[in-house]
């Protein structure tokens, strides 16, 4: 499916989605009216977010230089890029979703993929506020685990994904 | 999420004083940007709230309370990939679960695919960063975080050598 129609096919099935809370809330079906409050907390927290980010991914892509972004992040970019992209990844206090456009944004300005893989893997694992709220209910011996274990390797699998990616990587990350 | 609106404030502020024309395109790349993902984020909310549902809080804790620490980490790590649970309540859960005994290493596996695998978010995955790359990065997450669970296993003694 395309861009557009996969949009409108969207848009349709949360209607219908809709469609069904409301009745359940009519009829007072419990699993209907349970999956509405559980909708309405993730969506309210998307709603709040999105907007916010994109605001400053907008920024960026009207500011920021491709060619200042391809030195530092490049191609020819050196292994400071991963300690700048796990930098960047701890200040995003996003899941994943929101995480992603950021990464498209930086590609886009021609980031090399193995820096953007890093950044991704880097925002999900490891967010200041999130882990410091993980070692407080886990325990720092955890946390220091946990991020000792997967920093590394999502570092090297960023690169070995990176690597055999190169060919292709105008491809992979296309707009719709 | 205030400290994220001071940041776009700030940022928004500086960049008119700047250049007004770059602050507009900005703002409409962002606009342009919202729209098209905002129908997947709609899509996705169905997705959530019908795991929220029907794994609710009660039936994780049961799945990962399994006495078998392997089946456990296993069932641990395929729930994770696959619910999409906020840190601020998948952790107080962990601690409480910890608290009953569940292993780190189970809860390891638990949380870290949760964090890096997302099997009801590979639709907009797959829209930013093409099918193929979107498989790769969420298989070699689940491949990390069995093993981040099993040094979390050897480190904490729960795992025998």
């Amino acid at each position: 499916m395309t861009g557009p129609v996969k949009s409108v096919v969207n848009l349709l099935l949360f209607g219908l989605f809709a469609l069904f809370v409301a009745v359940s809330a009519l009829f007072g079906y419990e699993p209907g009216i349970d999956m509405g409050w559980g909708s309405w907390r993730f969506l309210k927290t998307m709603l709040l977010m999105f907007p916010g980010a994109f605001i400053l991914i907008g920024l960026f892509d009207a500011w920021v230089d491709r060619s200042i972004v391809e030195r530092h992040l490049g191609d020819r970019s050196g292994i400071l890029g991963y300690f700048w992209m796990i930098v960047l990844a701890t200040s995003v206090m996003a899941p994943l979703v929101v995480a992603l456009p950021i990464a498209r944004s930086l590609s886009d300005k021609g980031a090399r993929l193995s820096l953007v893989l890093t950044f991704l893997g880097a925002s999900t694992v490891f967010r200041i506020p999130m882990s410091v709220f993980e070692a407080g209910y886990l325990g720092l011996p955890f946390t220091l685990v946990r991020l000792g274990v997967s920093l590394p390797l999502i570092i090297i699998f960023a690169e070995l994904i990176g690597r055999s990616f190169r060919d292709i990587e105008p491809a992979p990350i296309q707009s719709d | 999420m205030l400290i994220l609106y001071i940041v776009v404030a700030v940022a928004l502020l500086v960049s008119l004083v700047f250049d007004r024309s770059k602050t507009v395109r900005g703002l409409r790349i962002a606009w342009m940007k919202f729209r098209r993902i905002l129908p997947s984020i709609l899509v996705l909310t169905i997705g959530v709230s019908t795991v929220l549902h029907f794994l609710p809080e009660e039936t994780i804790a049961r799945i990962l309370g399994e006495d078998n620490m392997a089946l456990g980490t296993l069932s641990a790590s395929l729930i994770g990939s696959i619910a999409f649970i906020p840190g601020f309540i998948v952790f107080p859960l962990c601690g409480l679960l910890r608290d009953q005994g569940v292993s780190f290493t189970v809860l390891s596996a638990f949380t870290t695919t949760l964090m890096m695998v997302g099997v009801l978010t590979f639709g907009i995955e797959k829209q930013t960063l093409g099918t193929r790359l979107a498989v790769v990065r969420n298989l070699s997450g689940f491949v990390m975080a069995l093993l981040v669970a099993l040094a979390t296993g050897l480190v904490f003694g729960e795992i025998g050598v």
